[in-house]
């Protein structure tokens, strides 16, 4: 239920890091409207299957941008079709840990490799909220979840070092309790000119309540589990980003960047030298 | 009296289809019908690899049931290939690989030394070519015709290869008249006074989809649908234009989805194991409402299955691809000129009813070369998707079928959603909801019902109703049941689902309508009974297409058979 269509079944949980996402996606998307004179129907969000990508129909303070909900764990594919399709358009993915990181795993190597010009917005709660409480590939080892009665048996994941070796040119990580932070986070992936990925640490209040892990808890002794970037950290120095994510906490901000160009951009340098040719043309050259 | 059709096996390995091209070409510039067929094993070099062609004055529908000449390049060839041969039928065979005893039927050629001799080892082609053309009469000037125009191209060693081929061309004649052995001569071309095309399915559906507007091709390789990626990547190519390999067939049908959903005319063409991957995205496209087109050139099945082989038992998952309340719009192209305008119809469809088109090609279409009278493009009326224009805040999924589709960039916005939804494209599970989505999305299909229909001899009874690449091999069973007597009609479309308007009706009136297909179940026939069509088929599974005069004996049975009061239909 939203407040612009009653007849929408769904709902995040009270606490939901998801909604501190959505706040940051709507000034982001807010802001560079006004620094591009560009509308809401300029952007397109692919939303993965889960929780998180409810945030495509859970607008509030904008206009709707435009929207595809599509199959679990294929929001880049999707993404790669509207940008190939059309690179004036400002595509962004929402998903979460499950859809991006399982099932839609195999897309992001492609992704990155073609530097797709596209900002995914990853709500890693490090859980399957949706269906209920299931193991993630964020997960930690040991953690018993309704599918893990006796503890995770395999590793967590890790997202930062994997996008940042895959070849993500822009990656940025922070939580959800933050949305201001986030939002301009949000926005810089979205100029940067290439694959970006803004992974936040989104908790689930239901199955997998963080909150206090990342923040931290004086009274009960417990370290925050974020970290600032360190003084004169340069995200433009891999062998920097490497050594920052041997931390195990989260990092808070731009962890890389790098330029390349992008599918578009070498798409239209073949494309620029070659000349249409019709049907009936290509027809003629069959003649006998 | 000359003989007016004859058929050429080659048997061996990669050089058969050189060899088989160069024949084809030759004689459809000489003015001859020319239709050829190949089948090989999923390899890149060698293993066993055969070729037909047939060359005939006047069109034919099929490759041709026995052959009249064999090219045995190896024993393993002509060992396997001889029991087809027709009596009366020479073969020609490679002196450097095996001998035959000489029993006036067959004599050796070694072409790999014919060709040192002409200085250009690579010429054994023409040997081939040059013994064929003496055994069957064709006039040798035809081939160095041909020779001088596929190898006029610019370079300064040009001249060098024509004159060498000129020459193999000579010595295998040469070697042809040396062995006494003479097969018939064939009748002169009657050359046909219409402009004509020499193509193959791939490329002519290439050439349909481009001519209805495709602007957006991906694509995986898998065979045998790879030559029309291949096709499209040096082709549909300049601005606004979009074609790419991508990196799975789920790359490939979602990016179809996303690209159409912004606007573009979009298709890519796969086989079995890839139509399986695309089938959870096609349901979306289904679901969402996203216009797009899916080649299928089917292949053996199930699993890897029978990837150089022919056989049409993809119909089941084309038409039922994904889980859940579907029935997809499938075109089937029996012939060259129908995967043009068939391709042209699917993008057509695409765009009128908003949602996924399955168009089924073959192995055996795909990979046979014809000559085809130059197809008038200009009949192709291409069809725009209706493009949403108002205020914002569009109910998208309202209307009870049709309604226009808004554009990223212009307004309209709303969310394509895979879940059931409201007519925001918000997710809802109210039960009106679903009803209404599962009527609407139904309901659309009644906007195809515009294909056309060949209906010959319409008072029978009995029909026979082949369909898809299985349409050329059944026409000629047709017309020699005709030339037997056999009270049978005929009914074909390419327009499987949905039916053209009235075609459900005839099929409905008839007693029993036969479908020759290449699969175990009888996949048409059944969906056929469906529909309350008292359909039997007649299968066919090896991998190979029916020969026409086998299909022929097998409809006069169950034709007879149903006379008697024996068939369950």
């Amino acid at each position: 239920m939203t407040s612009k269509n009653p007849n929408y079944d769904f709902k995040w949980c009270p606490g939901c890091g998801d909604f501190g996402v959505r706040r940051a996606v709507e000034w982001a998307l807010t802001a560079r409207n006004e620094k591009f004179e560009t509308r809401m129907q300029d952007h397109v969000i692919v939303a993965g299957i889960g929780c998180s990508g409810n945030l495509v129909h859970l607008m509030e303070s904008i206009e709707q941008p435009y929207g595809i909900h599509g199959i679990h764990g294929r929001s880049l594919p999707i993404a790669m079709g509207v940008k190939s399709a059309n690179p004036q358009l400002n595509v962004m993915i929402v998903a979460g840990d499950g859809d991006f990181l399982s099932i839609g795993m195999e897309h992001i190597g492609p992704q990155a490799n073609r530097n797709l010009d596209i900002t995914a917005i990853i709500m890693d709660n490090g859980v399957y909220g949706l269906t209920k409480g299931q193991s993630s590939p964020t997960t930690q080892l040991g953690v018993v979840t309704s599918s893990t009665p006796f503890g995770k048996i395999e590793g967590a994941v890790q997202p930062l070092a994997y996008y940042l070796e895959i070849g993500v040119t822009f990656i940025a990580s922070h939580y959800s309790s933050k949305p201001r932070e986030l939002a301009a986070l949000i926005e810089e992936a979205m100029e940067h000119r290439g694959f970006s990925i803004v992974h936040v640490i989104s908790p689930c209040t239901t199955y997998n309540d963080t909150y206090e892990e990342l923040k931290g808890n004086k009274r009960k002794g417990i370290e925050p589990g974020i970290f600032g970037l360190p003084d004169g950290y340069d995200p433009t120095d891999k062998a920097q980003a490497v050594e920052l994510l041997k931390d195990p906490r989260i990092p808070l901000g731009l962890v890389y960047r790098e330029e390349r160009p992008t599918l578009d951009q070498a798409y239209g340098a073949i494309a620029g030298k070659a000349n249409s040719v019709t049907a009936e043309k290509i027809l003629a050259t069959y003649a006998i | 009296m000359d003989k007016r059709d004859f058929i050429v096996r080659f048997a061996g390995e990669a050089n058969v289809v050189t060899a088989t091209e160069a024949l084809a070409s030759a004689a459809a510039s000489a003015g001859y019908h020319v239709y050829t067929f190949a089948t090989f094993p999923s390899q890149i070099l060698g293993g066993p690899i055969w070729t037909q062609i047939r060359i005939s004055t006047s069109p034919v529908t099929s490759q041709g049931d026995y052959p009249d000449l064999l090219v045995a390049f190896n024993e393993y060839g002509y060992v396997h290939h001889i029991p087809e041969l027709r009596p009366g039928g020479v073969t020609i065979y490679n002196l450097k690989e095996f001998e035959l005893p000489d029993d006036g039927k067959s004599f050796g050629i070694d072409v790999e030394a014919l060709a040192k001799e002409v200085g250009n080892p690579r010429a054994t082609n023409f040997v081939i070519v040059g013994a064929i053309a003496q055994e069957i009469g064709l006039d040798l000037d035809d081939i160095r015709r041909f020779n001088k125009a596929k190898y006029t191209r610019g370079r300064p060693n040009d001249e060098q290869i024509i004159s060498s081929n000129d020459a193999a061309v000579d010595l295998g004649a040469q070697a042809a008249r040396d062995s006494g052995i003479h097969l018939d001569d064939i009748a002169a071309p009657i050359p046909p006074d219409y402009e004509q095309i020499m193509i193959e399915s791939s490329d002519a559906i290439g050439i349909g989809a481009m001519a209805a507007g495709l602007n957006y091709y991906v694509g995986y390789p898998i065979s045998p649908a790879t030559k029309i990626l291949v096709w499209m990547e040096s082709r549909l190519l300049g601005k606004d234009h979009f074609v790419h390999q991508v990196s799975s067939e789920i790359e490939s049908i979602n990016a179809l989805i996303g690209a159409s959903y912004a606007g573009r005319k979009v298709m890519t063409a796969t086989s079995g194991p890839g139509l399986s991957l695309m089938s959870e995205g096609l349901g979306l496209a289904w679901m969402a409402e996203i216009p797009l087109v899916v080649v299928n050139v089917q292949r053996g099945g199930p699993a890897t299955g029978l990837p150089t082989k022919t056989e049409q038992s993809d119909l089941f998952a084309c038409i039922h691809p994904a889980h859940g309340d579907v029935k997809l719009p499938i075109i089937a192209p029996g012939d060259l000129e129908e995967c043009i305008f068939g391709a042209a119809r699917a993008l057509n469809w695409a765009e009128r009813y908003q949602g996924p088109v399955i168009l089924i090609s073959e192995m055996v279409l795909s990979e046979r070369k014809q000559n085809i009278p130059m197809p008038d493009l200009s009949r192709i009326r291409v069809e725009e998707r209706q493009v949403y224009s108002g205020e914002n805040g569009y109910r998208r999924y309202e209307a009870a079928e049709m309604s226009p589709m808004p554009l990223p960039g212009g307004p309209g916005a709303y969310i394509a959603n895979g879940s059931e939804h409201d007519e925001f494209g918000d997710t809802t599970h109210l039960a009106e909801v679903h009803v209404h989505g599962t009527q609407r999305r139904f309901s659309k299909l009644n906007l195809l019902n515009d294909g056309d229909y060949e209906e010959i001899n319409p008072e029978a009874s009995v029909v026979m109703m082949p369909w898809g690449g299985t349409k050329g091999p059944a026409r000629e069973a047709f017309e020699f049941l005709q030339e037997r007597g056999v009270d049978i009609g005929w009914f074909y479309t390419m327009y499987l689902h949905p039916l053209p308007e009235g075609a459900l009706d005839i099929l409905q009136s008839k007693e029993l309508v036969i479908v020759p297909e290449l699969n175990f179940q009888g996949q048409w026939s059944a969906l056929l009974r469906m529909d309350r069509v008292r359909a039997e088929s007649i299968t066919q599974y090896t991998g190979l297409p029916f020969k026409a005069g086998a299909l022929a004996d097998r409809i006069e049975t169950m034709v007879r058979q149903h006379q008697e009061g024996n068939v369950p239909a």
